[in-house]
């Protein structure tokens, strides 16, 4: 049970990386490699500022504004120099180790004794009165997993409204219409270099948030933390895609959760099941392969199949 | 007396300068439009017409030359700041639309050209899809019920007449339609040309059009230019256009042919095209 709600947290703050690779990858149709690095970074920001005694609400809106200047930064190169998104994102990315390396003052960074946001949550909890362990299924689960599963449901919550609701306002179409079609956009007064910048800005705020929740739940900010974060981000779109598909934009900015979600899930089965722990990158990086690669086998395959009778 | 709608000023460009691929698509093009001018283009591949559009569009900075519209010089603007004062409709149905969103949101974008983007509002308020059913009832092809089908969907003639609609819902200074049934079957021309006819009298829009058929730039438009190898060969207006025919249109091509101003394989693409 532990597990499981351990997992249910992990997905629900992991979806806000989720939902920035959705807004990079299918609203602006770019891949956005600075997501590896202002996950880390964001990680970084919180790790310092909890270090030092501020507030955890400020030093996690801190880290989502440093996820802001890093996608900000990444728009600036392709807008003002031309150089394509997936470069820039690269180059931001490798400048951020030294900036995160910088940032901790180390490798990675411990918040052992940091007051955090699931602490704040739990003050809250006993402030509240609420029972020390709550009965679930037969076991004793801590009040802490359940005040730290509260914080990543509101910050989630929250940030889904809020993006759900900008989506749908003139700029947030507006945004839509430039990364789903540059030409038409452009026609129709669509700065879409702007565009796109205000794409990578808004996505890179959602992944470093997350990279902060993420070393707050954690208790550690680490600067390998953001390694492999795109790919990550990838499988849990798909999973929602497959879970809900992609008809409409509320099924998918829900999958995005869904998705992240059931990943979480999938992985806490597999390690269940003996599955070795340092595994887990090539097993998500396969399934990303499977899930994009897969389909256009299929149809080859299928279409073979169809000429075969044809042709003997 | 108001500005001229568009004015072109000695426009040049050359694709590939100074390699063997050098191609010379404008060389000296000089026009003018009046508000409510509706001018015709023809001309054979490579003869310019495209660079021509995509110059005054802003898709393409010109080597030289100057572009003012509705009084303004705009010849260095980016193709999204021009879009303020210029409509326009690609000869790709897919080119103008975006796919993935619904018809209703199409036109909430086209609905902001050349404003600002707010974001405190729905983009698609009680009002704004009032508005947006009435539009796409008046264009008659029945697309009101489907305001919220993702624009992919559509018909390519479903979907020209939309962009159609998403090029002049906030009324241009100049409306650029470029070969805009080319991609269409028969039945979805004619519609499509009865419906872009209609619209630009009722709402009297300085036009400039593109267009591969002779009888289209026989019947529509008040004046016609012939592009050729970069310069207007010919411009045809007044008495004289209304009274044109396809035999003398044609006829006229054979002159230039001989004048050695349109070359044999213009000439005769032209004819097979009549044919």
């Amino acid at each position: 049970m532990n597990l499981l709600i351990g997992s249910l947290s992990m997905g629900f703050l992991l979806s806000l990386l989720t939902l920035g690779v959705f807004i990079t990858y299918r609203v602006m149709g770019r891949l956005d490699l600075t997501t590896d690095g202002s996950f880390g970074l964001g990680a970084a920001v919180a790790a310092a500022l909890l270090g030092s005694g501020v507030h955890p609400l400020i030093a996690t809106v801190a880290a989502a504004a440093a996820g802001w200047l890093a996608g900000a930064t990444t728009g600036l190169l392709y807008v003002a120099l031309g150089i394509d998104t997936l470069l820039a994102g690269i180059l931001v990315t490798t400048g951020l180790y030294t900036i995160q390396l910088r940032t901790m003052g180390g490798g990675n960074r411990s918040l052992g004794s940091a007051r955090t946001l699931p602490d704040v949550a739990e003050e809250l909890w006993h402030a509240a009165r609420l029972p020390d362990t709550v009965s679930l299924a037969g076991t004793s689960v801590p009040a802490s997993l359940f005040s730290a599963l509260l914080v990543c449901v509101v910050f989630v919550l929250f940030s889904i409204w809020v993006l759900a609701r900008f989506l749908r306002t003139d700029l947030g179409l507006a945004l839509r219409a430039a990364g789903g079609n540059p030409q038409a956009g452009r026609a129709l007064g669509l700065d879409t270099g702007r565009m796109t910048t205000l794409g990578l800005v808004l996505a890179n705020g959602l992944v470093a948030l997350a990279g902060a929740l993420f070393a707050q739940y954690q208790g550690f900010a680490d600067v390998s933390m953001g390694l492999g974060m795109i790919v990550t981000g990838l499988a849990c779109l798909v999973l929602g895609e497959g879970l809900l598909g992609r008809r409409t934009l509320r099924r998918q900015i829900v999958g995005t959760l869904a998705g992240t979600i059931a990943f979480r899930l999938l992985v806490a089965a597999a390690l269940a099941a003996g599955l070795p722990g340092d595994t887990l990158k090539l097993a998500t990086a396969l399934f990303v392969l499977a899930a994009l690669g897969l389909p256009a086998v299929i149809v080859r395959l299928r279409r073979r199949i169809d000429r075969a009778p044809a042709g003997g | 007396m108001s500005e001229p709608a568009l004015v072109l000023e000695d426009l040049h460009h050359t694709f590939f300068p100074d390699t063997p691929n050098e191609q010379r698509a404008l060389q000296g093009v000089d026009l003018v439009m009046e508000e409510r001018d509706f001018v015709m283009v023809v001309g054979s591949n490579g003869s310019g017409k495209s660079t021509l559009l995509n110059a005054i569009a802003g898709t393409l900075i010109p080597d030289r030359g100057r572009v003012r519209i509705g009084g303004r010089e705009v010849t260095r603007w980016p193709e999204w700041r021009r879009a303020a004062l210029v409509g326009r409709v690609f000869q790709n149905p897919v080119s103008g639309t975006i796919g993935h969103l619904t018809i209703a949101e199409n036109l909430a974008v086209a609905a902001k050209r050349g404003r600002a983007h707010g974001v405190l509002r729905n983009a698609l308020g009680r009002g704004r899809r009032r508005e947006i059913a009435d539009r796409v009832r008046e264009l008659g092809l029945g697309l009101e019920d489907r305001l919220d089908t993702p624009v992919g969907a559509l018909s390519g003639g479903q979907r020209q007449a939309l962009t159609l609609l998403m090029a002049t819902w906030v009324r241009p200074t100049l409306l650029l339609l470029d070969e805009l049934t080319s991609a269409l079957d028969p039945g979805s021309t004619e519609q499509m040309i009865r419906l872009t006819d209609r619209l630009i009298r009722s709402q009297g829009l300085t036009t400039l059009m593109v267009t591969h058929s002779i009888p289209q730039a026989v019947a529509l438009g008040d004046r016609l230019l012939v592009i050729h190898r970069g310069r207007i060969v010919e411009s045809i207006g007044g008495a004289r256009k209304r009274g044109l025919r396809v035999e003398e249109l044609l006829q006229s091509f054979d002159r230039l042919r001989s004048a050695d101003l349109v070359d044999q394989s213009a000439a005769e693409m032209i004819r097979r095209l009549y044919i």
